[in-house]
């Protein structure tokens, strides 16, 4: 474990350096279009001894650099983001915390519903393989998965609430109310094929085992073989790497599912900040996403480098 | 993952052998066109692209061509698929859509799925050392960044700036038809999508340059005195082509689908220049949709019909070139 252990230390030590890099291209990116939040918030008529005032008091108008240094210093040193310029007197965490909560509940149910068809619909295409239902069942699930999150849900909008009127067109009014069913079968139906994928290749590997063989030996009747045995011992590759890999995923189509929606949660807010130039809010935005993919990328080296020893000593995980 | 055993020279069957192809790549491709999917996918694949080339010659009318008073007609002669609300042509508006689709994919293909992952990943491979580490590292960062909400940042702060230097651009050739034309959007999407796309097929690449490195024949072009980008474009290109192969047809249907994404969310080609993003947005509209939802069904039957097609393609082309990949 000693390459491991080093291998995860030097990916932690590059963490603040990437951070920097980010935090610095992302600071030139959004001040560099023309607009900024004051310009934004004070529309179309505006007073310009008062406009040149707040841009003064914010510090927009220094240069950019300059800007940034004050900016580097503030997180740094006090672990403060700045203000945003659209809700004024509240911090960046009080603003992102309960929106990244309801974007987080809702990426869980879609999880949820991935799962519970992409492994069961895996391991029975990898039992059945060699048979017509081995292709079947993954190329209907690779059918969900070409079909664009932008098409999917006004289709569901239109099936089940306007043709079948079931479920609300949109809205969120709390996180156990027929308004999740719609963005989670939306945010759940893609990743299922790369699920099942995947539960397929382990489940195929495990087939062969010997401790399969044993089970059958004894006499087990071969359903008993397959959820015991089995099915056991692929979920947890499966569910790890899968979570790890799919938050990038999962934050595109939330993206999507809550800007179509109307959902408050944390990628319609990006899409808000970013036509509001919220400077420092996009920014803490990026930095926390960019935190968490380097964080869950590194969880997923570790746990396939624990499952397979061969490449704890290359120390480069699964590339 | 990659099957570091690989020679393009290596028969796949005793019978193949026989009849000894001309290349690796007839070899390659004879075995894709006996794949009825691939068959059927490529076909498809080209219907469409074909559709979107020839538009400004075969569509009955242009995609900005109004007819206020047929607007929100079904399906006749004057218009197979009907029309819009402005009573635009819906045939035509998708056809145009196809062409911003094949425009958007090969200019994305061409830079970042083959032009800098092959120059960076046989750069890092090759070069090793501090070179290989700033690749790397910098592929680590953008690698890590929340992809599409970076793109929507980007393409929404740099537009104005990208049509101003359009714009200095016509003034200084003196020819004023770029902006009309979409250009800076094209531009934009295609640069965006390009720099965010490299990374994977960098790695694929280096991974195999560094198996490749010390094998006889680049030892051998070493002591014959062969200069590096020698080396690197006659020696080592030719052995890591079939992983940029699998590389581009994996990335095909996930690069159409962020321009349709892109302009979906008003951020990517802007109007009135078609593209399948903008007539999705406009079929989806609560009323457009509760009354007429074939102008929502067409645009989303042939995005989801290729983006399908590319991944079936994909997965067909990735088992020849590396069987047991997956």
């Amino acid at each position: 474990m000693d390459g491991l252990a080093a291998y995860i230390v030097r990916r932690l030590l590059f963490l603040p350096v990437a951070l920097l890099v980010v935090s610095f291209a992302t600071f030139c990116i959004t001040r560099y279009g023309p607009g900024d939040p004051i310009s934004v918030y004070s529309g179309q008529y505006r007073d310009p001894e008062a406009f040149d005032r707040v841009r003064h008091k914010y510090g927009l108008d220094k240069p950019v650099v300059e800007q940034y240094g004050i900016w580097l210093k503030d997180a740094v040193l006090h672990g403060d983001l700045g203000p945003s310029f659209r809700y004024r007197d509240r911090t960046i965490p009080e603003i992102i915390g309960p929106k990244i909560w309801v974007s987080v509940r809702l990426g869980v149910y879609a999880f949820i519903l991935t799962f519970l068809i992409g492994i069961p619909a895996g391991i029975l295409a990898a039992v059945r393989q060699g048979t017509w239902l081995d292709p079947l069942v993954i190329g209907f699930f690779l059918i969900f998965q070409s079909i664009p999150i932008l098409v999917t849900l006004p289709l569901l909008v239109l099936g089940l609430s306007v043709k079948l009127d079931l479920v609300p067109p949109g809205g969120f009014d709390g996180i156990f109310t027929r308004s999740m069913i719609i963005p989670t079968i939306a945010l759940g139906l893609p990743g299922i094929a790369g699920v099942a994928r995947l539960a397929r290749a382990v489940t195929l590997g495990t087939l062969h085992e010997d401790f399969v063989r044993t089970a059958r030996a004894k006499g087990l009747d071969e359903g008993t073989v397959v959820v015991r045995h089995v099915a056991r011992n692929s979920v947890v590759p499966v569910m790890t790497t899968v979570i790890g890999l799919s938050i990038v995923g999962l934050l595109e189509g939330a993206l999507f599912t809550e800007t179509i929606l109307g959902i408050p949660g944390i990628g319609r807010f990006i899409f808000e900040s970013v036509n509001g130039r919220d400077y420092n809010v996009i920014l803490a935005i990026v930095l926390l996403m960019t935190v968490a993919f380097m964080l869950a990328n590194l969880v997923v080296d570790i746990v396939l480098a624990v499952l397979d020893p061969r490449l704890r000593t290359s120390g480069t995980g699964a590339r | 993952m990659i099957d570091a055993t690989y020679a393009p020279g290596s028969p796949a069957s005793a019978e193949e052998a026989a009849r000894a192809p001309a290349s690796p790549f007839l070899r390659a491709l004879r075995r894709l066109l006996r794949k009825r999917i691939a068959v059927i996918c490529l076909a498809l694949i080209a219907l469409f692209y074909c559709a979107g080339i020839i538009a400004p010659l075969a569509a009955p009318y242009g995609y900005a061509e109004q007819n206020l008073d047929a607007s929100f007609e079904g399906p006749s002669w004057a218009h197979p698929l009907g029309t819009d609300r402005n009573g635009r042509d819906v045939l035509s508006r998708n056809m145009f859509a196809m062409r911003t689709t094949v425009v958007v994919t090969i200019a994305t293909v061409a830079a970042g799925g083959i032009v800098l992952p092959v120059t960076l990943g046989l750069l890092a491979g090759y070069a090793g050392g501090a070179v290989d580490w700033v690749i790397n590292r910098a592929g680590e960062i953008l690698a890590s960044l929340p992809g599409l909400p970076m793109l929507v940042l980007i393409s929404a702060t740099m537009r104005p700036r990208f049509n101003g230097w359009v714009g200095d651009v016509e003034d200084w050739v003196g020819w004023h038809g770029l902006t009309s034309s979409g250009f800076a959007d094209y531009f934009l999407i295609f640069s965006v999508l390009s720099l965010f796309g490299w990374v994977g097929g960098m790695r694929l690449i280096r991974a195999q340059v560094l198996t490749l490195r010390g094998s006889q024949y680049v030892l051998a072009a070493e002591a014959a005195g062969a200069s590096t980008p020698r080396i690197l474009f006659r020696h080592l290109l030719p052995n890591v082509l079939p992983l940029v192969v699998v590389g581009v047809s994996a990335s095909l249907g996930a690069v159409a689908g962020s321009e349709i994404g892109l302009t979906f969310l008003g951020v990517g080609i802007q109007p009135p220049h078609p593209s399948f993003g903008a007539l999705i947005s406009d079929g989806a509209s609560r009323i457009v949709l509760q009354n007429h939802p074939a102008l929502l069904l067409v645009p989303a039957a042939i995005v989801s019909s290729l983006i399908f097609a590319f991944n079936l393609l994909g997965d067909s082309i990735t088992d020849i070139i590396t069987p047991g990949a997956r």
